[in-house]
């Protein structure tokens, strides 16, 4: 048996954990009846459906020839969603003129054309215009600087 | 005459100036993130709802209506000019209206591809505003049967036009259903999947996930492929095009349109399916058919009106029975449960002049796309060149506020993090995530809709067979199905996908 397909082999995997995890997490909702569907019915059935389609993938996986999952881009997919993370954190008690350029600075760090010249104009320019768009313009309650700062 | 006066109705209620202002709004809007490479009008609207939230309604949904049309004009532009398509109905239109741009023919083929929408969209939307109301009578037949029925119709039919692995897609949809339980049971308050975290307690927000997985995800994938260089943009020199062009353009939009319009009503499809076939008919009628792919106008001129017709026949099962056929509905459709709307039969009866506003403000943002963009394509021009570094930190900056903006809440930044990991995850194993996007929108109503057909049939599952209606829709689904897996044919999707 060797492995064929990592693609299909890691998709039913996650397949099976989604499912697995969903039955796991229903068990105490209720199951009813079909005439008088409980909390867990429709859940715990899709569940069984994915786990059967993670099953039936899985098995293809030493069938079926595939192509390699290729590399994961560490760096890119990291910065960008610590830094989406990060903004969230210190919104509130920074204030937009601190996470904005948080954001702006430690996203752009992902790409290879990262300058802290260019980063730092964008970000001064975009923490201006989200100000001016969703502050002012919409209203979004959120502080030009934070509770960390006594406002 | 009902049908003028209903129309007239509408364009009483659209044709005010604060709504033509945010009809404008939201074309220049749509169009203005549509050009910006890899975004799509999935994660444009996604990105653009927050600021439509504070309108009423009736301006919320003329606003959004023009950010689609925007955006997948943005999106066809994107396509022709530096063959980066937007999303999958603009893949088509990359193969020859890139091609003419080379030639040095750019201008020509945006004219085409504008002038095709425009006809098309048109022609759509007095379809719609005839089809509509018929069509509203037979979804108060429907029973909760039916209904289910016509749900899994959709979601067989977004997998079966996913790209990738009909497995994986099915698998998509099902993990979608379950995401989309997330939160209160409505029928019996029970907490679900929540963690006992109470943000989690009504559900995960459909932009949320919309823009974690078509937003972050697709810019984690951009950068991956990061290459040297700007994009190359293709000099304009003339958007008129000759006498020849036009003589050759009229047939393929008159085809584009009638095969847009109808393969959009389906359930699912949208404008993809519409773009794709009007392109191989095309190829196939056509007395040029030698020179597709190397730049025939009819290579522009009817995909892009198929797709345009397509994504406004779209809107009829949304405004009739209330029932998303691709994630923009979705979206829609959320947006306007946001504006105390519940989209089904009942809205066109109940709130005529907001449905019929709706469909004025079609055809007056389809009529906006044309004034706005063969004159502004220089602006749209000089968009598409900012260099990618420049532009990602920017489209998230817009997603975290946007995103922060719809609860307030700090925790659905996290989530859309989260969710930019898993969708970046499904991309890599070649899990397309449009079907899960939009099963995640349906669960909670095909549960209901389940749980009422049980309760009436009495716990007896054949009822969805021994219903017409409901027996129909599944067979058309099972249908799909069948002939997606069919080796040859399933051979012929892979190649049409194969194109981008």
């Amino acid at each position: 048996m060797t492995l064929r397909n990592p693609k299909d082999f890691w998709t039913g995997i996650i397949y099976i954990a989604f499912g697995s995890g969903a039955i796991i997490m229903a068990r105490d909702y209720g199951m009813g009846t079909a005439r008088k569907m409980g909390a867990a019915y429709f859940p715990v059935v899709l569940s069984v459906i994915l786990i059967v389609i993670g099953l039936i993938s899985l098995l293809r996986s030493f069938l079926r020839p595939g192509t390699p999952v290729g590399r994961f881009p560490f760096r890119g997919l990291m910065l960008v969603t610590a830094a989406t993370a990060l903004f969230g954190l210190i919104v509130r008690g920074a204030g937009m003129v601190i996470a904005l350029p948080v954001l702006v600075i430690v996203s752009a760090y992902a790409s290879r054309k990262f300058s802290w010249r260019t980063s730092i104009y964008l970000s001064v320019l975009l923490t201006v215009l989200c100000i001016l768009i969703f502050l002012k313009g919409l209203g979004i309650p959120l502080p030009i600087l934070g509770s960390w700062f006594g406002s | 005459m009902e049908l003028l006066a209903n129309l007239i109705l509408g364009f009483q209620t659209a044709i005010t100036l604060t709504n033509l202002m945010y009809c404008f709004i939201g074309v220049f809007l749509g169009t203005l993130i549509g050009v910006l490479p890899g975004l799509g009008p999935t994660a444009t609207i996604a990105m653009l709802l927050p600021v439509t939230f504070t309108l009423p309604p009736v301006s919320a949904l003329i606003m959004l209506a023009g950010i689609y049309y925007g955006s997948q004009y943005g999106g066809s532009t994107t396509s022709i000019l530096v063959n980066v398509p937007g999303e999958a109905a603009s893949v088509v239109t990359t193969l020859d209206g890139y091609q003419m741009a080379r030639q040095g023919r750019a201008g020509v083929a945006l004219t085409a591809a504008a002038i095709g929408s425009f006809f098309a969209g048109t022609v759509a939307t007095l379809l719609l505003a005839f089809f509509a109301p018929p069509l509203a009578d037979v979804a108060l037949k429907f029973g909760p049967a039916d209904y289910f029925s016509l749900m899994v119709l959709g979601l067989l039919a977004s997998v079966v036009l996913a790209q990738g692995s009909l497995l994986h897609a099915i698998g998509m949809v099902v993990l979608g259903l379950l995401l989309g339980l997330v939160g209160a049971d409505v029928n019996s308050g029970v907490q679900r999947f929540s963690f006992g975290m109470p943000q989690l307690a009504d559900g995960i927000g459909f932009v949320v996930v919309a823009m974690g997985m078509f937003g972050l995800a697709e810019i984690v994938r951009n950068l991956e492929r990061e290459e040297g260089g700007t994009a190359e943009v293709t000099k304009i020199t003339s958007l008129m095009p000759t006498k020849e062009d036009w003589k050759r353009m009229v047939a393929p939009i008159l085809r584009g349109t009638a095969i847009g319009s109808v393969l959009g009503i389906l359930p699912g499809s949208g404008s993809i399916l519409g773009a794709f076939a009007a392109y191989s008919i095309e190829k196939k009628v056509s007395k040029h058919s030698a020179e597709f792919g190397k730049g025939a106008i009819e290579g522009v001129a009817a995909p892009e009106s198929a797709n345009n017709a397509g994504a406004q026949t779209s809107f009829i099962p949304m405004l009739t029975l209330g029932i998303p056929s691709n994630p923009v509905m979705a979206l829609m459709v959320g947006a306007m449960i946001i504006q105390g709307i519940q989209p089904g039969p009942s809205v066109m009866t109940e709130q005529p002049a907001l449905f019929w506003g709706i469909i004025a403000s079609m055809w007056i943002g389809n009529l906006f796309l044309v004034i706005l963009n063969l004159p502004l394509i220089g602006m749209w021009v000089r968009i598409i060149m900012i260099p990618y570094h420049i532009l990602f930190p920017a489209i998230l900056v817009f997603c975290s506020i946007g995103v922060f903006s719809l609860k307030n809440t700090q925790f659905d930044i996290y989530l859309m993090a989260l969710f930019g990991l898993l969708g970046y995850l499904f991309v890599k194993l070649d899990c397309e995530p449009a079907p899960m996007l939009l099963a995640f929108i349906l669960g909670p109503m095909m549960e209901e809709y389940l749980r009422r057909a049980l309760l009436l049939s009495r716990g007896d599952p054949t009822v969805f067979f021994t219903r017409p209606i409901s027996a129909t829709l599944l067979g058309l689904g099972l249908l799909a199905v069948i002939a997606a897996s069919i080796p040859a044919l399933y051979k012929k999707r892979e190649e049409a996908f194969r194109e981008e």
